[in-house]
C-alpha cells in the first residue's frame, strides 16, 4: 500500500494503514542516524521550504535535519524576518514562495486551518508543523513511534494526556492518531483547559482527577502549559497547577510500573514535571526528540510520492 | 489467461548452484577471512544466508550476513507516484577493510546493484565488493557484471524471472514467466 496524500495537514482522516506505513518507514529511517554518513540521496534535487510563522527551535531544526538527511535543499523562512512583518498575506507569501519552485512546504502557523488554506492554493506538498490549537501531526507520529517502540503495539494501550487540552495541538493529533490505532486516551486537566465535548472524538475518557487518568496507564503524556496561547489566565497560580496537575514520583506510582513519561517540550520544570520525573528512568522525552527526525524523514519521503489532485 | 511458466532451476538445481558459488567465493578469496555477505532485500538476503551456511559447511566458519534495502537509493523516483515502503537495512558489522560479497537473486538492468553499491559505500570503505547472483538475465543498462553467477538465462524484456522461497525463506525454484 502506498501513501496517496499530497499533503499531511493532520492525523485526523489518515487510516490505520497509512499511520502504520509512516511509523514503519520512520522505524527503518532510524538506521540512517546510526551511520557515520547520516545521509541518503532520496530527495536529491528537491527543495523543502520551512515557513515558520511562529517561533520554533525543536520542530524547525528537526524538519531541517530530516530534509538534509534525505539530501533535499532546505530554505528557512521565519515570519519575524520576512515580508510578513510588512503586512504580506499568507496567500501572497505562498505565491511568492511557490515561484521559487519548492517541492514541499513545511509550515507552522498560529491560525488553525492555515495549512488547509495553503494546500488548496499550491501545487507542491504541504506538511503541517503545527497550526494554532488544531494539529501537530509530526509530534503525534513521533509520540506514537516512541510508544510503539516501548510496547511493540499501540492497540489496547492506556494513554493519559494531562494538562492544557484546549490549547494543545499535540493533544489533538495524539487523540486522532491513538484512537485510530486502537489505544484508549484518558484526558485530565483543569476544567478551564478542557474543551467541552472532546470525549466525542472517539475512544476518549475525560477524567476529573489527574490520578484517575494516570491510574494503570501505560503512557503518561504531560502537556506544556502554554501561557503564550491563553488569552486570559486560566489558572490561579503555577504553583497550584503543579500541585494538582504536575507529575511527581508519588503520582507516577499510580501508572503501570513499566509506564513511560512523555512531554512534547519544552518542559516547564517544576510545573508539569518534577525534575526527578523529567530526568528519571521512565522518561522517554529524549527518545521522542530522536524519533522526531525519523518521523519527519518519513513524512517528507511519503508526501513527495503522494498523488496530486486531479484537475 | 495466466502467464506461461518454465522452471529454470528446480530445488536441486538451486542447491547445486549455491554450492558452486560458495566454492568459487572461497577459491577467489582464499577462505573466509575478512569475508562478509550482504544480501539485497528481500531475495538476496535469503540467498546470502544460504551461502553463509554453505561456506560454513565447507570451511567450518560462517561469515556474517547483513542486509541492505535500496529503496532510498533508487534512481527512478518520480514526483507524485506513491513511493515504495522503506525496508530495513541491517549491517551489524563494520565493512571497513572487509571483502564484501553482495548477493542478489536476479541481475537485470544493474540499477539495483548500483543503488546497493552506493548504500554500502555509505556504511564504510570495504577492501573490495564482489557480486554474487543466482540468475543473470541480461539487459544491463549500467556497466555492471557479476563475479559469481548461478545460472545465465538469456531473456526478453517482456519475460520475468521469479525466485521463490518456502516459509523458512529457503529457495524453492527459479521460474521464467512469459
Amino acid at each position: 500500500m502506498g501513501f496517496k496524500h499530497k499533503d499531511i495537514i493532520g492525523l485526523q482522516g489518515l487510516t490505520r494503514e497509512e499511520i502504520e506505513l509512516l511509523l514503519d518507514t520512520a522505524e527503518n529511517m532510524k538506521e540512517i542516524m546510526g551511520r557515520d554518513i547520516k545521509k541518503v540521496p532520496t530527495l536529491r534535487g528537491k527543495t523543502v521550504v520551512n515557513l515558520f510563522y511562529e517561533a520554533s527551535t525543536r520542530t524547525r531544526t528537526s524538519f531541517e535535519i530530516a530534509a538534509k538527511r534525505l539530501s533535499a535543499d532546505t530554505i528557512n523562512i521565519s515570519a519575524s524576518t520576512s515580508s510578513v512583518t510588512k503586512g504580506e498575506t499568507l496567500s501572497d507569501t505562498a505565491r511568492n514562495v511557490l515561484a521559487m519552485k519548492p517541492d514541499i512546504i513545511v509550515m507552522r502557523h498560529a491560525a488553525s486551518g492555515a495549512h488547509h488554506y495553503l494546500a488548496q492554493r499550491v501545487s507542491c506538498s504541504v506538511i503541517n508543523a503545527g497550526d494554532g490549537a488544531h494539529e501537530h501531526p509530526s509530534q503525534g507520529l513521533l509520540d506514537m513511534l516512541t510508544m510503539r517502540q516501548k510496547f511493540g503495539r499501540l492497540e489496547g494501550l492506556k494513554v493519559a494526556i494531562v494538562g492544557d487540552i484546549t490549547h494543545s495541538r499535540v493533544a489533538r493529533s495524539d487523540i486522532f492518531g491513538l484512537t485510530t490505532m486502537g489505544a484508549q486516551v484518558c484526558l485530565a486537566g483543569p476544567p478551564t483547559m478542557m474543551p467541552p465535548g472532546i470525549e466525542r472524538l472517539g475512544n476518549v475518557v475525560v477524567c476529573s482527577d489527574m490520578r484517575e487518568a494516570i491510574s494503570g496507564a501505560d503512557v503518561v503524556m504531560m502537556l506544556r502549559i502554554q501561557l503564550e496561547r491563553q488569552g486570559k489566565t486560566l489558572l490561579p497560580t503555577l504553583r497550584e497547577y503543579a500541585r494538582y496537575y504536575g507529575l511527581n514520583p508519588e503520582k507516577l506510582k499510580l501508572a503501570k510500573p513499566e509506564a513511560i513519561v512523555m512531554h512534547p517540550g519544552p518542559i516547564n520544570r517544576g510545573v508539569e514535571l518534577s525534575s526527578y520525573v523529567a530526568d528519571g528512568d521512565q522518561s522517554a522525552i529524549l527518545t521522542q526528540v530522536e524519533n522526531g527526525v525519523a518521523v519527519r524523514m518519513a513524512m517528507l519521503y511519503h508526501v513527495s510520492g503522494g498523488e496530486l489532485p486531479t484537475a | 489467461m495466466g502467464a506461461e511458466k518454465t522452471v529454470i532451476l528446480d530445488g536441486a538445481g538451486v542447491r547445486r548452484a549455491l554450492t558452486r558459488i560458495a566454492h568459487e567465493i572461497l577459491e577467489r578469496n582464499k577462505g573466509v577471512a575478512d569475508l562478509v555477505l550482504v544480501g539485497i532485500r528481500t531475495g538476496g538476503v535469503h540467498l546470502a544466508r544460504e551461502l553463509s551456511l554453505r561456506l560454513e559447511e565447507i570451511e567450518g566458519e560462517r561469515p556474517p550476513v547483513g542486509e541492505v534495502d535500496i529503496t532510498l537509493y533508487r534512481d527512478d523516483f518520480k514526483g507524485h507516484t506513491p513511493h515504495l515502503p522503506v525496508g530495513k537495512t541491517d549491517i551489524p558489522f563494520a565493512i571497513e577493510g572487509k571483502k564484501v560479497v553482495l548477493v542478489d537473486d536476479v541481475l537485470f538492468t544493474g540499477r539495483t546493484i548500483r543503488a546497493a553499491l552506493d548504500a554500502l559505500m555509505d556504511h564504510g570503505r570495504p577492501d573490495c565488493i564482489q557480486l554474487a547472483v543466482l540468475v543473470d538475465r541480461g539487459h544491463r543498462e549500467l556497466p555492471i557484471r557479476a563475479d559469481f553467477v548461478g545460472r545465465n538465462v538469456p531473456t526478453s524484456r517482456k519475460e520475468n524471472i521469479l525466485v521463490t522461497f518456502d516459509g523458512d525463506n529457503r529457495p524453492l525454484e527459479v521460474v521464467l514467466e512469459k
